[in-house]
């Protein structure tokens, strides 16, 4: 087990600093975290822009998200979260940033964990890296028994089609390269985007590991996959995941954007 | 007794459907959420044009002598199901059409200053 929060340095990593960096921070109806959110991740690094993109939220969201010092990108109306996540990939890109970390609105994401997700990146050896809850055997996270089936059952689907141990394909908590902002914001998956995605990356042959992260239980708002959700979800994964198999991929991303 | 001929051509059908849709998804003109009612379709109409004796069974319960009869009344079902669902969609689109309108024209109003932009449109 890496070191964790508590430990993280308090000088930020020079490989980081010579980088420009943002965080992409979705949320929807997050008007009691938000703020929190925001500050914590300036704390973390205050050279690190953040960004919240706004998905057609009804409270104030919006409004406490930019008094907290961040970009606010707001939706018009709700587009789900793989359209939220993709918004800010696109944002990233368009600025020109070379380096971006996602972490959801609601404060499960311990922007203290920053370092540990953000070492394989810095090191080169990834271009993808996904803190995983489950990684580390740490005993912490004990989601409900169907919740914590539908994880292991899509972890491992996953494993064996991108050929690697994968242990936590809902995980948003997630840094990525150059290559992974163009990869994302060219294609993002829709609904229930996270299990889709991972196998997307490994297809376009980015490097992706996975790295044990400790996460926060969800203090507000609610998960996004509820008990009658969960069979749509799970068909339309598996359909997304099957068809994408006869996908050809586009050329490959080094060619492109290298 | 359904004919064997109509169970092979109905058959074929569904698997066409089937073959249709994936390759609708596989190419992107249709997302996955839009297709899951079609294959749902694809799949019940398979089973019961390949399950002959099912098919009969369900047409005795529902006093229907031609058993084929069955089939063409699973897949108008279907078909109203699936239309029915695009009219929420089509609903909820015209809905976004239109807070997407008024966001760029307000967009457009602030942009050009002393909103040109309003009154060049309404002259």
């Amino acid at each position: 087990m890496p070191e964790l929060a508590e430990h993280a340095p308090r000088t930020i990593d020079r490989r980081l600093t010579a980088l420009r960096r943002v965080a992409i921070v979705p949320a929807r109806d997050e008007a009691e975290a938000i703020a929190g959110v925001v500050r914590e991740i300036r704390a973390f690094d205050p050279g690190l822009e953040i960004v919240v993109i706004d998905d057609g939220s009804v409270d104030r969201t919006a409004a406490l998200a930019a008094e907290a010092g961040a970009v606010v990108v707001r939706h018009p109306f709700n587009l789900g979260i793989g359209g939220a996540v993709q918004t800010g990939f696109r944002y990233a890109l368009e600025q020109g940033f070379d380096l971006a970390v996602r972490l959801d609105g609601d404060g499960q994401h311990d922007p203290r964990e920053l370092p540990v997700l953000l070492e394989p990146l810095l090191a080169g050896e990834a271009d993808i890296v996904v803190g995983s809850r489950f990684a580390g055997g740490d005993g912490d996270y004990r989601p409900r028994l169907a919740r914590r089936m539908g994880i292991r059952f899509f972890a491992r689907i996953v494993s064996l089609l991108v050929r690697q141990r994968v242990t936590d394909t809902t995980s948003g908590f997630q840094a990525v390269n150059r290559l992974g902002i163009s990869l994302f914001a060219d294609d993002y998956p829709h609904d229930y985007p996270e299990v889709e995605a991972t196998v997307m990356v490994v297809r376009h042959r980015l490097r992706l590991a996975e790295v044990p992260v400790r996460m926060r239980e969800r203090n507000t708002g609610r998960s996004s996959i509820t008990a009658l959700r969960s069979v749509y979800y799970i068909v339309k994964v598996l359909l997304a995941i099957f068809v994408g198999l006869f996908r050809r991929t586009v050329v490959p991303l080094e060619e492109r954007h290298r | 007794m359904t004919p064997l001929r109509v169970s092979i051509a109905a058959s074929a059908a569904s698997l066409l459907l089937l073959l249709i849709v994936f390759e609708l998804i596989r190419s992107r003109r249709l997302r996955e959420r839009y297709a899951l009612l079609w294959l749902l379709t694809g799949f019940v109409l398979l089973a019961l044009s390949l399950w002959r004796d099912g098919l009969n069974t369900i047409a005795g319960w529902l006093g229907a002598g031609y058993p084929p009869a069955v089939l063409f009344a699973v897949g108008t079902l279907f078909i109203l199901a699936v239309l029915l669902h695009y009219s929420t969609v089509i609903s909820k689109l015209s809905d976004q059409n239109v807070i997407l309108a008024q966001r760029l024209a307000l967009l457009e109003a602030r942009l050009t200053q002393g909103g040109d932009a309003v009154r060049r449109q309404s002259g």
